[in-house]
């Protein structure tokens, strides 16, 4: 009895690890085992932010690519792409580390709310069926899509002002957020020498009265900052101005200048002296 | 002035859950009057422990593990635990009643996340988990005593499916079965109570038909044409409609929201799958009853019902 | 039995209160604020400039394309400004002000009181006065009437379905115009046959307006082919598709337009539009509006130009009252909620309702419990709980299988969900990214 069960279920045994050798060997899938090496390099976030699904599909991408053009992963940045490029030995073009930025400085101070959102409390929905809860439609909602889609915890809504700060820390420049803002206030910018940056906080292309009656902070269109720089790096376009960080030198001179305090300056040293033009003005606040 | 501003609709109709909640415990109190008048104080008791630990526990878990504003006042523990102890013998120690109630709402309810995300009836959860944990306890039904005051010392006997699946013993009358005069869990023996709390839920539009009339329409047919074949064999099929625990699954158990079908189709085919299951099993299993184990298999249908049978959509086929 | 649509419905308390008050005038304001995008499709192009003089009924903004409409000054005076105005939704859109001085109109219009039958046009002429008179369908949708009565090659109408269910609540606008207009309806109807080449026209009714049923049905005799039919007083039974499933018993395919079925479709409102454009020579400058609510004084409908403020018809109606929690544009169940009174009357306001702070604010939001009540009454036989989670994980794909394209946005669901859950809130988003999904496929 004993032997018969030994030698039928070793036979069964046997056929079917011939059958599961015969399937694995004709349903094999050759994987390029560079793809696994590129995927452990990467961040893991699967955050999607390099445009493709996942950081699989990018590890895919990057190794059947003939260049490395347009292939970038964002969280990652400079040091996983040359990680990536010792593994693949293609150059890799290296861009500058970039941050999201919020530019609405639309304070519960400075905005004041004139009639109070009752729908589902998401940014998309408020903004699809009107301007917002302020006078402003162009300023943030603060009902935090932002906060929803990131995937790095980077962007929190700060309850005294109701505006997302962005952890720069934490922020992978992934984009997400950037997506997400259905009033397009959130913008990717050049994280800048020891993380210094200028940007106009405002994105209300209202003309000036209209503009100041909404928001005591936004930008009137007024052009005192254009005339100001030296480097034509800002622009007035719909009565707002935009600073362009790839002219931009950092050199400040544009932020005393604004009559509202709509520009932004981040991690600079405190001013020697103080400039006499802001004197009477709101003090830029540091929302980041 | 503050105005609101919202997407539209700007009405609301008034329905809560609430409200739905409470209809059902208003549709099973002529149910539960039945059954203090024939089990007395073990009724009262069981159903007493059984509401108030599923309150309880309902209130831990949501305020210590899931961390949240506990949902007490909506109702829908205390449904759960009318609805357990209404699926247990009147003379069941408070102990494994408190078990139940832990099964119910820890097992069934909360670990899927609470209300709105179970995929079991919660109720019946607790039960057939006592019922496999304890089945001495939990087969052995008192013999209906009109207003007994004895809790767990009373006189057991067996109810009109043991009699059926033995074969031995004196079925009760129509009459009885119909007010309730018969052995068996403390909320299934007045068909008459159970059938008012049937039509105070249609009247209200808490339920529609679909569900309990399928599963009473195809009992009555599957057992009926059995008996027609060989009577010796199978009992009435109205003997199966007023026996065990069909009429209170048919009615307050199957139609619970959160577990059946979306679509009328599909309320129709679950219906149909319960009174076959339970059918079989009460016919053909071992054991002699067979609705709570028939609501649970159906209801891990429901998800697969629901993705497959759509509501007639405007326009369409 | 009264005829209805056939999936889904509701029945909401339908507190018609100013039902049966006479049409009055509102007095002319002092300034005239015209928004030159009254209509859906491209904006019109101001044809004025500031300081120009316009009389009543003077063209203002030129229709921009084939899916557009005239504008038309509503007063006669000086053009003030043409800048920037908040619109209902709160967003600044382009509009032409116009201080009013006197009341001028333009000669081509007939201004004699009294109904005149006589006419004699043929379809191509009573298009071109209805172009012309930049009407727009009236019930809401604020569609251009002549995109609605030019159906596509290939396309035959078969019958003419007149919109008369006035199915939201509160709002009586039609039916004050229809006890008071009767003729000119009927005009307008015959006129709008004569367009689209049928002989025969319905005219449905909810059974709730039984004097405007009466009414017509006597004035039908001297009409020819056109039929009154009394409907159920059901919700949406003004819904295009609902319409036409109640009186033809056909169902417009997902996606297709009703005349696929043969019907062409217009808003009663649209139909006195029709019979003053053609038979007047009167431009759309001025509409019938309900003002009401529970808490205001004198709810009732009124005449009024076109770019005056709501603030003044709430005026008329006897003020703002104490506790008012949300002023809406249109209907309780598919109007727009207003930011603020200081936006002006357009083509497409129906009604103005005032409700209490109570009523306004939303209750908790409870999670679903799958109760199926909104399945139920879905008058598109959707399953909007569904669509609304597919939306909430964003799954579009999901959303698209289920037909969220087809959500007609009657708020059905959200009335009826007892965990107070705002499934067209995220339905309507959802719904918008999907039909951006398909229409990015096609292209």
């Amino acid at each position: 009895m004993i032997v018969i069960a030994i030698i039928s279920l070793g036979l069964m045994g046997a056929i079917g690890a011939v059958f599961l050798y015969a399937a694995s060997k004709k349903f094999e899938v050759y994987e390029d085992p560079r793809i696994a090496q590129v995927q452990e390099a990467l961040p893991g976030a699967n955050c999607g932010a390099c445009g493709f699904p996942g950081c699989a599909g990018f590890a895919t991408a990057c190794v059947g690519a003939d260049t490395m053009d347009g292939l970038f992963c964002p969280v990652g940045g400079a040091d996983v792409m040359s990680q990536v490029s010792t593994i693949l030995g293609k150059e890799v073009d290296m861009a500058e580390p970039m941050v999201a930025v919020v530019r609405c400085n639309g304070t519960c101070a400075a905005r004041p709310r004139q009639n109070q959102y009752d729908g589902t409390r998401s940014c998309a929905i408020a903004s699809a069926l009107y301007g917002g809860e302020t006078g402003c439609s162009f300023g943030c909602h603060g009902f935090g899509d932002c906060v929803t889609v990131c995937d790095f915890d980077a962007i929190h809504i700060n309850p005294e002002t109701m505006l997302p700060e962005v952890d720069e820390e934490k922020c992978t420049s992934c984009g997400a957020c950037v997506k997400a803002c259905p009033k397009s206030i959130i913008e990717l910018r050049k994280k800048g020498p020891k993380s210094r940056r200028i940007f106009v906080s405002c994105v209300n292309k209202d003309k000036g009265a209209p503009a100041r009656k909404a928001c005591g902070n936004a930008c009137i269109g007024c052009g005192k900052c254009v005339k100001e720089c030296a480097f034509e790096a800002i622009t007035l376009e719909n009565n707002l101005a935009y600073i362009d960080y790839t002219k931009c030198r950092l050199c400040r001179k544009c932020v005393p200048v604004c009559p509202t305090g709509a520009i932004h300056e981040l991690n600079f040293p405190p001013r020697k002296e103080k400039a006499p033009e802001i004197e009477g003005t709101p003090v830029v606040e540091k929302t980041i | 002035m503050n105005l609101y501003v919202s997407p539209s609709p700007h009405i609301h109709g008034g329905d809560s859950v609430s409200k739905n909640m409470y209809g059902v415990l208003i549709a099973l109190v002529p149910a539960f009057l039945v059954s203090l008048y024939f089990f007395g104080v073990g009724a009262l008791v069981v159903t007493l422990v059984s509401v108030v630990s599923c309150m309880l526990f309902e209130f831990l878990i949501q305020k210590f593990l899931m961390k949240k504003e506990p949902t007490l006042w909506d109702g829908s523990a205390l449904l759960t635990g009318l609805l357990l102890a209404f699926n247990l013998p009147s003379n069941l120690p408070v102990w494994i009643i408190v078990i139940g109630a832990l099964a119910a709402i820890g097992i069934g309810k909360m670990s899927f996340g609470g209300l709105g995300n179970n995929i079991f009836n919660p109720a019946l959860v607790g039960r057939v988990f006592l019922l496999i944990s304890f089945p001495a306890q939990m087969t052995t039904w008192p013999v209906p005593e009109v207003m007994s005051m004895n809790y767990t010392d009373v006189e057991t006997g067996a109810t009109i499916l043991t009699m059926l699946k033995s074969g031995s013993g004196d079925l009760p009358t129509y009459t009885q079965m119909l007010i309730g005069e018969r052995g068996g869990s403390l909320g299934e023996i007045g068909a008459i109570a159970l059938l008012l709390g049937l039509i105070f839920m249609w009247v209200r539009r808490i339920i529609s038909w679909h569900i309990p009339v399928s599963i009473l329409a195809t009992v009555f047919l599957f057992t009926g044409i059995l008996h027609a074949v060989n009577p010796a064999e199978y009992a009435n099929p109205v003997v199966h409609l007023l026996s065990g625990g069909l009429l209170l699954g048919a009615i307050f158990m199957a139609t619970d929201y959160v577990t059946s079908p979306m679509s009328k189709k599909g309320m129709l085919i679950y219906g149909v799958g319960i009174g076959l299951l339970t059918t079989v099993i009460r016919l053909f299993g071992s054991y002699p009853e067979g609705m709570s184990f028939a609501i649970l298999i159906m209801n891990a249908f429901t998800p697969l019902i629901n993705s497959y049978v759509k509501p007639k959509h405007f326009g369409g086929k | 039995m009264l005829k209805t649509f056939r999936i889904g419905g509701i029945h909401p308390p339908e507190n018609k209160l100013s039902a049966g008050k006479a049409i009055q005038s509102l007095a002319l304001p002092k300034q005239v604020i015209i928004p030159l995008s009254q209509h859906i499709g491209a904006p019109a192009v101001a044809v004025v400039k500031k300081g120009d003089e316009v009389k009543v009924g003077s063209l203002i903004g030129q229709a921009n394309g084939f899916v557009s409409a005239n504008i038309h000054s509503s007063v006669s005076g000086k053009v003030n400004k043409i800048d920037n105005v908040l619109d209902a939704s709160g967003y600044r859109r382009p509009a032409v002000f116009i201080d009013v001085e006197g009341d001028e109109w333009e000669e081509a219009i007939d201004r004699q009181e009294g109904f005149v039958k006589a006419f004699d046009l043929t379809s191509k002429e009573i298009i071109q006065k209805i172009t012309d008179a930049g009407i727009v369908g009236l019930g809401g949708a604020t569609f251009p009437t002549q995109v609605k009565l030019t159906p596509p090659p290939g396309n035959t109408a078969e019958i003419l379905i007149i919109n008369a269910a006035e199915c939201e609540p509160y709002l009586t606008a039609d039916h004050s115009l229809m006890m008071e207009k009767g003729n000119e309806i009927m005009t307008g109807i015959s006129l709008l046959m004569k367009a689209v080449h049928v002989k025969k026209a319905v005219i449905g009714i909810e059974n709730n307006k039984k004097d405007a049923i009466a009414h017509l049905q006597h004035l039908q005799s001297n009409y020819h082919g056109i039929e009154v039919m009394p409907l159920k007083v059901q919700y949406p039974q003004g819904g295009e598709k609902q319409l036409i499933d109640a009186v033809l018993r056909r169902q417009v395919k997902s996606g297709a337009l009703p005349i696929s079925v043969g019907a062409v479709v217009q808003n009663v409102g649209t139909a006195f539009a029709v019979y003053e454009a053609v038979v007047k020579n009167k431009p759309l400058f001025e509409r019938i509006v309900t003002v009401t609510g529970k808490e205001v004084a004198n709810p009732g409908n009124f005449k009024v130009r076109i770019g005056t403020s709501i603030q003044a018809l709430i005026d008329a109606a006897g003020g703002l009252p104490e506790h008012t929690g949300k002023i809406i544009g249109g209907g309780p169940m598919m109007g727009k909620a207003l930011a603020s009174p200081e936006v002006p009357v357009t083509k497409g306001s129906s009604g103005v309702l005032l409700i209490t702070e109570e009523e306004a604010k939303r209750k908790p939001v409870m999670p679903c419990i799958r109760c199926t009540k909104c399945v139920n009454v879905c008058p598109m036989g959707l399953n909007p709980t569904l669509l609304m989670t597919s939306t909430e994980f964003t799954n579009w794909d999901l959303a698209e299988k289920n037909h969220i394209a087809d959500c007609i946005e009657c708020g059905s669901c959200s009335y009826t969900c007892p965990s107070n859950r705002p499934l067209l809130d995220q339905i309507r988003l959802g719904k918008g990214k999907v039909m951006g999904i398909m229409r990015s496929r096609k292209a």
